[in-house]
């Protein structure tokens, strides 16, 4: 798989864990592309968390509304049904727990759940956002990520960048496989048969459970 | 009495060393005009509290590129480098914020409480320095008001009163940085008589607004 067609392998996983009528954010880059493949049985709104319910996709060139854009000032639609507010609306929907899902992507993710995507001290200082808050509030949170950066794990023992926030990671989908995170560490749920068990573990640095249901991931 | 007031006016008071709050995110729903004339005239020292730092040629981000902010308060700067570059020299103090801790500081502000209560940040850098209380056997962290000296917001429509409606996703801090500042100047994309906006549609009363200047020209 080249680098797309990975990205988009992991959204297709993720958007099959997307539930009729969840409230779902989603962060910017590889979990956006979830939007584009939730099952068309099941209805999802999706949050920006600039100030709307209702996201909807890109509108044909030349007819962009420069006001209607996504948090990462992409573009978009407000679909029927929608509704416009401020920050503090915005984030009282997901400070409060409204939020169903939140999908972002992540450096690293440890056995106890907690994840470190906001920054590399001395290099990569973006800030954090809405991430800690989206961390917090959602009812799931699914890190989409690549299995591994530049070759070395992403899963580990523990994480040794700043944490985005501690004991919040629900599930990680990769292209290698679905990983829970339980209390008592990660649990392999799904594999992708493209990759052996034995890859897996190599490319984890953390210890993982088995679970007694494994089974292949399948894309629809 | 019309709260009417011309770009210089506005300008004029705007003093270096003055603590802003900008509305806007990315440069979305932000006051333009009130920037570039910010920038034209190079007011410096000042104090930025904004929900992100822009682009290097977008909104708020124009005045990081000018080098016009001592401290930015802000949750995100990932998209202008020269606010990175600032903050990794040394040159410019850039405080972090979890973006609905920041959103809710300043709501504490412009509402009259002493702060705020949230789990957010707990167990990270966030939490340094800050008091943790607890509440029911819940760890909570504290974070206080935010106030300035100016709130320069943006609106769709603005009355004579200064009533705001918006438009889109333009609402983002405007609206609660407008209860938050000692003077609040709001610059509005039009202006229309009383009456002119449904009350049922005002999303700013005008009892938070001090100020109003149109986008594109002079009242």
């Amino acid at each position: 798989m080249d680098k797309q067609q990975t990205q988009e392998f992991i959204a297709k996983r993720v958007a099959a864990e997307l539930q009729d009528g969840d409230l779902v954010n989603l962060g910017i880059g590889l979990p956006t592309l979830v939007a584009n493949f939730v099952p068309c049985d099941k209805l999802v709104d999706f949050q920006s968390e600039n100030g709307f319910i209702g996201l909807g996709p890109a509108p044909v060139p030349g007819e962009e509304d420069p006001n209607i854009v996504n948090a990462g000032c992409q573009p978009v639609s407000i679909l029927s049904g929608g509704v416009f507010f401020d920050s503090a609306t915005s984030f009282g929907i997901i400070r409060g727990g409204h939020v169903d899902i939140t999908v972002l992507g992540a450096l690293q993710v440890d056995e106890q759940g907690n994840i470190a995507n906001y920054m590399i001290p001395g290099k990569m200082v973006p800030g954090m956002g809405g991430a800690m808050d989206l961390l917090g509030g959602a009812k799931r949170v699914i890190v989409a990520m690549e299995h591994t950066a530049r070759g070395l794990p992403k899963l580990l023992k523990q994480c040794d960048l700043p944490l985005t926030a501690v004991n919040a990671v629900d599930l990680i989908v990769t292209e290698m496989c679905v990983m829970k995170c339980a209390e008592d560490g990660f649990e392999l749920i799904e594999y992708n048969p493209e990759y052996t068990l034995e890859e897996i573990k190599q490319a984890t640095q953390a210890e993982f459970k088995i679970s007694s249901l494994l089974k292949a991931m399948t894309i629809p | 009495m019309s709260k009417r007031i011309t770009l210089e006016e506005a300008l004029d008071m705007i003093k270096p060393g003055s603590v802003v709050m900008v509305g806007g995110f990315l440069g979305v729903g932000t006051p333009q005009r009130l920037i570039n004339g910010l920038v034209k005239r190079g007011v410096k020292g000042l104090t930025l509290i904004c929900n992100d730092t822009a682009m290097p040629d977008k909104g708020v981000g124009k005045m990081v590129v000018a080098g016009q902010f001592d401290k930015i308060i802000t949750s995100h700067i990932g998209t202008n480098k020269e606010a990175g570059r600032q903050m990794m020299e040394g040159i410019t103090e850039v405080v972090l914020v979890p973006q609905g801790t920041l959103i809710e500081q300043i709501r504490a502000g412009g509402y009259g409480l002493g702060g705020i209560l949230t789990k957010t940040g707990l167990g990270t850098e966030v939490e340094k320095g800050k008091q943790i209380i607890e509440v029911d056997g819940e760890n909570y962290l504290l974070e206080k008001p935010l106030k300035a000296d100016f709130a320069l917001i943006y609106a769709d429509v603005a009355d004579e009163k200064g009533n705001l409606s918006y438009r889109g996703a333009t609402r983002n801090f405007n609206p609660v940085m407008a209860s938050a500042a000692d003077t609040t100047i709001a610059e509005s994309k039009r202006t229309v008589p009383l009456g002119g906006i449904d009350p049922n549609d005002v999303v700013v009363p005008a009892v938070f607004v001090d100020y109003i200047l149109e986008e594109e020209h002079d009242g």
